[in-house]
């Protein structure tokens, strides 16, 4: 399968080319089409620049990054990626609805293949059907994270990246988003880039889970998981196999830190 | 532990009831302290010139209300306009915002006169006078308000290939509104007191003026119900951006 993202020897960092602090430096990355892939690491080894870099918000200083075949801005500008944050990243004025379409009133001046307004099919996929017209303050936290990957996924992209967007819930809340996002995954076959602070939900999720180390930020650990699993990336959360490969992240997660 | 909220009618009753006590005490506990009639007017008193003296408050009233509401459309816009001008330009903000916040720093009494030279004794300079003291709050809050987006936020529309239009109109201007909704609130009350300060430096009309000639003439009275009348024009005007701003802004 080919791949939907590939970068070699990647270098990023803040504060320009000569006086730069490298947050990534020498990352050589790989994931296929399609694939579920969860990145690990301890705070500061770049996981979240890692998925800036992808999504075009951030130029690397050195390496190479291709994304879907293409460079990063050119799939920014096709509205190939969707992006969820940590916090919902709601527009409070908008009701929930609204908030969905709004990939349907901006950036679309440029886009050559027009989006549709999927927003009432997706709020129902989402478990929101009913709740369109309400602000996002009458909703739970996990009910906002909800409607964020409803309105990332309006566009039909590509590539989803997801940066620990279930980081501020409950577990309970969290485990019920982690099964309804791999009933998504399963569906629409979308490639997910997921960071994550939690071992149990990279490896949860992931096919496969890099483990990245920080100062600067490199790739420690490339687990592939898809030996440990059943088919369509399914396996319980107490499966012995699972739970090994989890003892085995946090040994890498141990040295990463 | 913190007290338990009032209910709503007590939360109304209770200010009422605050606002007549001390309207009793003043009918009736300054003229038993001997406190003279020309000093302070009794309310009954106050509220007889309104009765006898309706049509001149109100030919003293328009010509305030005017200079009130022309200086707070015309000083709040132009503060809104120069504060998307500096958001989208930061060499600009960076060259003149602070010699804006310079000319704040100039009392309006000491810069009314001024302005008075400049513009003559008709309404302009009264005008002038209150979109000057409208102008910098809502500059400063309004530039603040514009900015108020998070970086999540300004990524998400990035995300999206938003165009600076859009990244203004749906973004940075709806995040603004609750700040200038604030300031506007402010803004209410201070053209009021721009245009009342214009009056008393050169006018024969408006609050302002009453207000100067009765305080030349002793007509304590006629002085407090000037005062009343600024007072309830403000609060008229505070009440209407209260209501926009409850339309506009429901989350």
């Amino acid at each position: 399968m080919a791949n939907a993202i590939e970068a070699s020897r990647l270098d990023v960092g803040y504060g320009g080319r000569q006086a730069a602090v490298k947050v990534l430096s020498g990352l050589d990355l790989s994931v296929e089409a399609g694939s579920f892939l969860s990145i690990l690491g301890p705070s500061g080894c770049g996981k979240s620049t890692l998925l800036r870099v992808v999504a075009d918000l951030l130029d690397p200083l050195g390496g190479t990054i291709r994304v879907l075949g293409d460079t990063p801005h050119a799939v920014r500008s096709r509205r190939d990626v969707g992006f969820v944050f940590q916090d919902s990243t709601l527009l409070p004025w908008r009701t929930v609805r609204d908030n969905v379409r709004l990939p349907l009133g901006v950036g679309q001046g440029s886009l050559t293949r027009k989006i549709e307004d999927r927003s009432d099919e997706l709020l129902e996929l989402m478990g929101l059907a009913g709740f369109g017209e309400r602000l996002p303050h009458q909703l739970s936290g996990g009910q906002r994270q909800r409607v964020a990957i409803a309105r990332a996924l309006l566009g039909q992209p590509k590539l989803l990246l997801m940066d620990e967007p279930f980081g501020a819930l409950d577990e309970i809340t969290r485990d019920r988003l982690n099964d309804e996002l791999l009933n998504l995954w399963r569906r629409t076959g979308t490639t997910i880039l997921f960071v994550t602070h939690s071992i149990a939900e990279a490896a949860y999720l992931g096919e496969r889970v890099v483990v990245l180390a920080a100062n600067p930020g490199r790739l420690i650990r490339d687990l592939d998981l898809r030996p440990l699993k059943q088919d369509g990336n399914r396996c319980t959360r107490e499966d012995p196999a699972i739970v090994a490969a989890m003892a085995e992240l946090r040994t890498a997660l141990e040295q990463a830190s | 532990m913190r007290p338990a909220p009032l209910s709503p009618q007590m939360a109304i009753a209770l200010p009422v009831l605050g606002a007549a006590s001390l309207l009793l005490a003043w009918q009736y506990l300054l003229p038993l302290l001997g406190v003279p009639a020309y000093i302070v007017p009794t309310p009954t008193a106050i509220f007889g010139v309104f009765q006898k003296n309706f049509a001149l408050l109100m030919d003293n009233l328009r010509p305030t209300l005017i200079e009130a509401l022309a200086g707070f459309v015309i000083g709040n816009l132009a503060a809104v306009l120069l504060a998307v001008l500096f958001v989208h330009n930061r060499i600009l903000q960076a060259t003149y915002f602070p010699i804006v916040l310079f000319f704040n720093t100039i009392p309006i009494l000491a810069l009314s006169p001024i302005i008075i030279l400049i513009f003559g004794l008709g309404m302009t300079p009264k005008i002038v006078i209150a979109a000057v003291i409208c102008f910098f709050p809502t500059l400063v809050n309004m530039i603040r308000g514009l900015d108020s987006a998070s970086d999540n936020e300004h990524e998400l529309f990035r995300v999206l290939s938003a165009t600076r239009s859009e990244i203004f109109w749906s973004l940075r201007l709806p995040r603004a509104l609750p700040m200038l909704f604030s300031s506007l609130r402010i803004a209410s009350a201070t053209a009021v007191i721009g245009a009342i300060v214009g009056e008393w430096i050169g006018s024969d009309k408006g609050l302002g003026a009453l207000i100067i000639q009765a305080s030349f003439n002793y007509q304590s009275d006629r002085l407090y119900a000037a005062i009343v009348l600024s007072s309830c024009l403000s609060i008229v005007l505070f009440c209407a951006v209260v209501l926009v701003e409850r339309r506009v802004i429901k989350y």
